[in-house]
């Protein structure tokens, strides 16, 4: 396996897709590093399993084009499924069989040699936790074992690159954290690059490396989340919440001339500074100063949700 | 080519494991032994009747081994022996096999999941109707060559290699007969996204085509083409041609046809063309195993045709459909 991460898995330029005069993804570039795990995000119908599709080259972009581990996905689809593992969003497994007999179907299309097969459904299972199942048929299985099943499908032909569309819906939290953890260890463990498109920012948010967020067929944003946050809310800015026992125009005076503030705005006993910098010790300095109180202050978090509604509200 | 494969064992190892293949291999020997059985009464009375030992019976009669298949009980002015009984299920053995081969693949979920894998898209559908190809072939060869075996024992009259060879290519006809069918309703199951739908559309298509069309036809000609008392002899028949024809759009007619004449070359049957050097030999003696192949000929290509249509049809617009995710 690779262990260079520098090296980009997925390069995508200028991707574009119509489907009758709509468009569903629109001039997209985007590039995702090797080892990542990488969270795309986005409301339903922003065109995420759009892209995943051409990434396997189950659908063919309009102008573009997509590369998937050196490989081009329209012309070379082979051997991008051949390092790639899916997990559709409706995921299907043939109900009769059971959850060996399917896994074994996914490794001999997948041409691993039949003295390996047991093995590596008997590995795939374990990380799963399903081992237990093995010789259960699928319809007795619940929608999280199912979930947890596709992973193992994913894992059988030993995948440098995991697309995961939505892994986590309709799954209770419980079930969607274990699913969660096993990505993050095998991301470790096993060096898999993992791409996950959701609609569930939370729970993703977690274990991304880094994101990009979908809207209407335009990546709106993309990179660490920590720097995304500050990005997106205040044009690089950090934003200090302040809560004081009183407030009067004199501290929001004192407080203006602080070095590197921009802008304060006052809402009952509420402070919110916007600056340069992060500069919670002078602020704290300044209010003692005046011999007020802070009851509270944080800086604001760009926790995913609000960087998610942020966007979704711009639209 | 290996996907493909990989599809096909699946798609056989399902097939031998499902219900509907149990009840139809079930239902398929029990009607074939109740025909052999019916043919096989029929035979051993026949020679008591008239007078003539069996032996005298076989020599007189060159095919005397096809009337295995072709004998059988006449009950509301219809005949029913084995062929006939084929003519009407094979069809429904075809629709069975192939109208949830696409759709289902895509409810379920699973089709994007295999076409994921490393293998070509086309491997699933070609795995599939090899698969169904394959299986229908086993069946209908299975209870020939069973009623063979009991005709044997019990008539004890060998085929002779001539005979033999008809009943391959009956066997052959048969097959293409129900691949027709299989590739039509494998058609709609690529086109129709419910289950429900595709065989709903296959099946009175099948019952159609079948049952109601050998009466609708002759209806139609005489619209067309009226046959009153004192009509000259050319009327009735360009009667009786366009008639023929348009029977032929039936699927079933073009069966009938092609296997009677392979498996029943002694009867007059309606639609053979017969050269003038043939006709003394018509009445007299069966046609030879040539002169039968030259009449069903065109039969069978039809047959063949209608068959790569549809499945081509299917291939193209499964091809062409977008996967999308939901």
């Amino acid at each position: 396996m690779n262990n260079n991460n520098n090296e980009p898995i997925i390069v995508a330029e200028n991707l574009t897709k119509q489907y009758g005069g709509t468009t569903v993804v629109n001039n997209l570039n985007l590039k995702i590093k090797k080892g990542e795990i990488f969270g795309l995000l986005g409301p339903n119908g922003a065109g995420k399993s759009t892209i995943i599709l051409m990434m396997l080259g189950l659908t063919e972009p309009s102008s573009g084009s997509i590369r998937v581990a050196g490989f081009n996905s329209t012309k070379e689809p082979i051997k991008v499924k051949r390092v790639t593992g899916y997990l559709p969003e409706r995921l299907g497994f043939y109900e009769d069989l059971t959850a060996r007999q399917n896994l074994k179907y996914t490794a001999e299309l997948n041409s691993i040699a039949q003295k390996d097969i047991e093995s590596k459904i008997g590995e795939a299972l374990e990380i799963v936790g399903l081992e237990k199942n093995k010789n259960q048929p699928v319809n007795t299985f619940s929608k999280g074992m199912k979930k947890r099943l596709g992973i193992a499908d994913v894992l059988i032909k030993d995948p440098q690159l995991a697309i995961l569309d939505e892994p986590t819906e309709g799954l209770d939290i419980k079930i969607a954290n274990q699913i969660l953890d096993n990505i993050q260890i095998l991301n470790n463990a096993k060096n898999i690059t993992f791409m996950i498109s959701s609609h569930q920012l939370n729970l993703i948010q977690k274990i991304c490396t880094s994101i990009g967020i979908m809207s209407k067929g335009k990546l709106i944003g993309e990179g660490k989340i920590d720097n995304m946050g500050r990005g997106l809310f205040s044009e690089g800015r950090y934003i200090i919440e302040i809560e004081l026992s009183n407030v009067n125009p004199e501290i929001i005076q004192k407080v203006r001339t602080i070095k590197s503030v921009v802008n304060v705005e006052s809402n009952d006993n509420i402070l919110e500074i916007t600056s340069d910098e992060d500069i919670r010790s002078q602020l704290s300095r300044v209010i003692l100063e005046n011999n007020m109180l802070i009851t509270k202050m944080n800086i604001k978090d760009s926790s995913l949700e609000e960087i998610y509604l942020k966007y979704f509200k711009e639209e | 080519m290996r996907g493909a494969l990989t599809v096909y064992r699946k798609e056989i190892s399902d097939y031998f494991s499902s219900k509907v293949f149990i009840i139809l291999l079930a239902l398929i020997y029990i009607a074939g032994l109740g025909f052999a059985y019916l043919s096989i009464q029929a035979i051993k009375s026949a020679p008591l009747s008239s007078d003539q030992s069996l032996l005298i019976k076989v020599f007189i009669d060159e095919l005397f081994f096809l009337k295995l298949f072709t004998v059988g009980e006449i009950r509301a002015l219809m005949t029913f022996n084995f062929v006939r009984f084929f003519g009407a299920f094979i069809p429904l053995i075809g629709i069975l096999f192939g109208f949830n081969s696409i759709n289902s693949e895509r409810n379920s979920g699973n089709i994007s999941r295999i076409i994921s894998q490393p293998i070509y898209r086309d491997s699933l559908i070609n795995g599939k109707f090899l698969a169904g190809i394959t299986t229908l072939s086993l069946m209908i060869s299975s209870i020939v060559f069973i009623v063979m075996g009991i005709g044997l024992r019990t008539i004890g009259v060998p085929p002779t290699s001539e005979e033999i060879l008809r009943i391959f290519i009956f066997i052959f006809i048969c097959i293409i007969y129900g691949t027709f069918w299989m590739s039509l309703s494998m058609l709609f199951s690529v086109l129709m996204k419910n289950v429900a739908a595709s065989i709903l559309t296959a099946i009175p298509i099948w019952l159609f085509l079948t049952f109601f069309w050998p009466f609708i036809a002759p209806q139609i000609t005489d619209q067309i083409i009226p046959v009153e008392a004192g009509a000259t002899l050319a009327t009735q028949l360009s009667n009786i041609s366009l008639s023929v024809d348009l029977l032929r759009i039936s699927p079933f007619i073009l069966f009938y046809e092609a296997t009677a004449a392979i498996v029943d070359p002694t009867l007059g049957h309606f639609a053979l063309r017969v050269t003038e050097s043939d006709l003394s030999k018509l009445i007299a003696r069966p046609l030879s195993l040539s002169q039968s192949f030259l009449q069903v000929w065109p039969q069978m290509v039809v047959l063949i045709m209608l068959a790569f249509i549809c499945f081509a049809i299917s291939y193209i617009v499964f091809m062409k459909q977008e996967i999308r995710s939901t």
